[in-house]
């Protein structure tokens, strides 16, 4: 009886101190570090982007304000030039300085910032809503006009687009009416392919084939099945479509072809501000390029919320 | 009657349905069983107009079908019951307008949506709930109760109860065979259940083959 106990005993105790010594590496990674690392995780997942969403939705807010009441209480007189406070840097007087014809920066920004805005949001609405139509089309329809669509995607998509918005911008006067036709033109493909793989993919779902058997017509599944479970697709397509239509239409101010050389525009005051660069005022272009610079990344950090929250796995963790 | 004869379906290079056959009388149940694979959701598909087979003929009550999905104007004859009731909503639809939906598209009254829903054991307070707030279960209720919206007068279930609990299960098949029994409609009760099969249509049971791909 004490024979067998004898080999029993130590063998708890080896068993004790292999797992003591093994463990010893692992023991601060037991307990309280995995509290640590899911804080982190916890923080990293929730966190992190909820303190840079409020950061762009104020961002966004403040320059939104802006655009809207700085008009209602300072005019701007496009064509007025002050000679004598030409070049001043940033000061109480014109926080944003002066350019080289002596006009007030930060109220040109504004105004600038007021168009970017309105022809960035008007042509990323024209753009999803014939990329929309299109896509809806030739998934929809399928067959010969879902092959003969999509080769026109193709076609649009095989040009340089900056180019080929150039092309279409010089076409017309500039205003902004072209920029936003420009913009339009070259960038409903995105929208176009991302509404047909999404109308294929919900063309072949059971419910489809239940509302056909129950009699629905075709117009009656686009309007509602189709429509409805795409209208986050087109929400997101349309609010990633806001910055670029900015960029493109800066661009094309910035190249002498947007908005006519005397309005403000953020793209002309860059335009004219590489001017006095040289002669040491940072100023006139600086504060442009921030005004693109801050809107576009703050709806991106938005549109980049939406995409999250549109997909339902993430949307679920997001409610729990 | 509700009759198809000879019919192929290719998919492809791969036949998956080879002459299939099956006629379904108006007031009489019909099974058919096979193993899994075997062609029986496409035959329904079939049957139900929603797929053009690539041969073979459907006849409905004396006609010839020649028109498939949107363009077959007789298609609200054949009510078609999903096996899986998650993918056959809309996951944007509440309960009470999956089953108005037919009803809607048709301009019938939609008083009646209420009447099936209470028929078929639907609570008013699961009227108003999405998909994903509900059972398999009642969302398979809704899901018949769709299906008897515009009174067909062919009734086809494709593995309507595999998902579901027992008791759940004997409820809808009880709720058909009212329904059959009031309407004189024919059922077609797909499975591979051969026991429920044997019970539900009274030994009145096909059984289609497995098709080895060629």
């Amino acid at each position: 009886m004490a024979a067998p106990e004898t080999p029993k005993t130590p063998k708890p105790t080896e068993a004790t101190e292999t797992t003591g010594t093994a463990g010893t590496p692992e023991t601060p990674e037991t307990p309280e570090t995995r509290w640590q690392a899911r804080a982190e995780v916890s923080g990293r997942a929730a966190g992190r982007p909820a303190r840079r969403r409020l950061l762009a939705l104020g961002t966004l807010a403040v320059l939104v304000t802006a655009v809207l009441l700085v008009p209602l209480f300072a005019q701007l007189d496009q064509q007025l030039v002050d000679l004598r406070s030409a070049g001043r840097p940033p000061s109480w007087a014109h926080p944003f300085g002066t350019d080289e014809v002596g006009r007030d920066v930060l109220l040109r920004s504004i105004y600038g910032l007021r168009v970017s805005l309105l022809v960035g949001l008007t042509a990323a609405l024209v753009s999803v809503v014939i990329g929309g139509l299109v896509g809806l089309l030739a998934g929809a329809a399928g067959g010969v006009v879902d092959r003969l669509l999509m080769r026109i995607v193709d076609g649009f998509n095989s040009l340089p687009h900056l180019l080929f918005g150039i092309f279409i911008v010089a076409l017309f006067a500039p205003s902004a009416t072209a920029v936003v036709v420009s913009v339009a033109v070259t960038h409903w493909t995105t929208a176009a392919r991302i509404v047909r793989s999404e109308v294929l993919s919900l063309r072949g779902r059971p419910f489809v084939d239940a509302a056909i058997s129950g009699g629905s017509s075709r117009a009656r599944i686009v309007h509602r099945h189709f429509l409805p479970n795409l209208a986050p697709h087109l929400l997101l397509a349309t609010v990633l479509m806001v910055p670029h239509a900015i960029w493109h239409e800066t661009a094309l101010s910035f190249l002498g072809l947007g908005l006519p050389a005397h309005l403000a525009s953020l793209g002309n005051m860059i335009n004219d501000g590489q001017r006095s660069l040289l002669a040491g005022d940072w100023w006139s272009s600086l504060f442009p390029g921030l005004l693109i610079l801050l809107p576009t990344l703050a709806i991106s950090a938005l549109a980049q919320h939406l995409r999250d929250r549109s997909n339902p796995r993430h949307r679920s963790e997001l409610t729990l | 009657m509700l009759e198809a004869a000879d019919i192929t379906v290719t998919f492809g290079r791969h036949r998956v349905l080879d002459r299939a056959a099956i006629t379904v009388r108006p007031g009489e149940v019909v099974g058919l069983a096979g193993p899994s694979g075997c062609g029986k959701s496409t035959l329904t598909r079939v049957l139900a107009l929603l797929l053009r087979p690539s041969g073979g003929r459907v006849v409905l009550d004396g006609q010839p079908v020649h028109r498939w999905r949107h363009r077959a104007p007789r298609r609200t004859a054949i009510g078609l019951v999903f096996q899986q009731p998650r993918l056959a909503v809309d996951p944007r639809f509440t309960l009470i307008e999956v089953i108005a939906e037919p009803l809607r598209a048709n301009r019938r009254p939609l008083a009646r949506a209420h009447e099936l829903a209470e028929e078929l054991g639907l609570t008013p307070e699961l009227h108003s709930r999405r998909p994903h707030e509900v059972s398999d279960g009642q969302l398979q209720r809704a899901c018949v109760a769709r299906a008897l919206a515009l009174e067909p007068r062919y009734l086809i279930c494709d593995e309507m109860t595999t998902m579901l609990d027992a008791s759940t299960q004997a409820h809808l098949v009880a709720r058909i065979e009212a329904y059959r029994a009031r309407t004189g409609a024919g059922v077609l009760a797909v499975s591979h259940d051969l026991e429920l099969l044997e019970r539900w249509s009274g030994g009145n049971v096909r059984e289609l083959a497995h098709r080895y791909p060629a």
